[in-house]
């Protein structure tokens, strides 16, 4: 999976839950998702559920943690997801 | 593992709400996936004063605050309890996060209800679980799918 398939899928997951809606539109691999989309960090877990659901990953809590913005969220989705050399 | 299976009356008294705010009178039985609890709402209740005058009926919000406190707050001390310890259940505050609810029948002052929760998932201290009440006579009062996450004591 390429980066900008991975964002697509991302930020598709993440929609639903974003409250602005004005970040949202010029999201970018820097934006993050508690403080500039407004999603309620009692979110995150229904958004990292979704992300092993989509991806056939796990995620374990250390992962999780790593993860602020969109881009954190692509780089940990393509590692888990790379195949194993 | 090092957690505790904790008893429906263990879990009821970690329980942080209390009267006039505790609408749960009863844990008859929790799993860690199911559990069932027990209400009866007293005729003095303080908010059939204005809901309504003359005409009590059970505010939904209150029905809904039953059906959360049985199927995520306690089944959520639970769930600390088995996953960590009793103390550490007793350090954590369960607050309520999001709810998708539909209220079938009005509940008058003096009714029994029955609270019936299923997990749905427990993670990261998120609980969020499948909540129904239920009248005297079985049928359906309202339902709920709610979530609630787990704070530490400040």
């Amino acid at each position: 999976m390429d980066t900008t398939t991975a964002f697509g899928k991302i930020v598709g997951i993440i929609k639903p839950f974003v409250k602005n809606t004005t970040a949202f539109g010029t999201a970018t691999d820097g934006t993050r998702i508690i403080e500039d989309l407004g999603v309620n960090s009692a979110r995150l877990v229904d958004i990292i559920l979704a992300f092993e659901d989509e991806f056939g990953i796990e995620v374990d809590d250390e992962s999780a943690d790593r993860v602020r913005t969109l881009g954190d969220a692509v780089q940990m989705i393509l590692q888990k997801t790379a195949p194993a050399h | 593992m090092v957690g505790v299976r904790l008893t429906p009356a263990q879990v009821l008294e970690l329980m942080p709400q209390q009267r006039p705010f505790r609408f749960v009178d009863e844990i008859l039985d929790v799993d860690g996936q199911r559990i069932t609890g027990r209400y009866t709402f007293r005729e003095d209740e303080w908010f059939y004063a204005g809901h309504f005058p003359g005409r009590p009926i059970t505010p939904g919000v209150i029905l809904l605050e039953s059906m959360c406190q049985v199927g995520v707050v306690a089944m959520g001390i639970y769930l600390f309890a088995l996953e960590r310890s009793a103390e550490e259940a007793r350090a954590w505050t369960t607050l309520f996060v999001e709810a998708e609810s539909e209220f079938l029948k009005s509940v008058l002052p003096g009714e029994t209800v029955t609270i019936r929760g299923e997990r749905i998932f427990w993670r990261r201290n998120k609980l969020r679980a499948r909540i129904e009440m239920f009248a005297a006579d079985g049928t359906l009062v309202a339902q709920t799918t709610a979530s609630g996450l787990g704070v530490r004591n400040g």
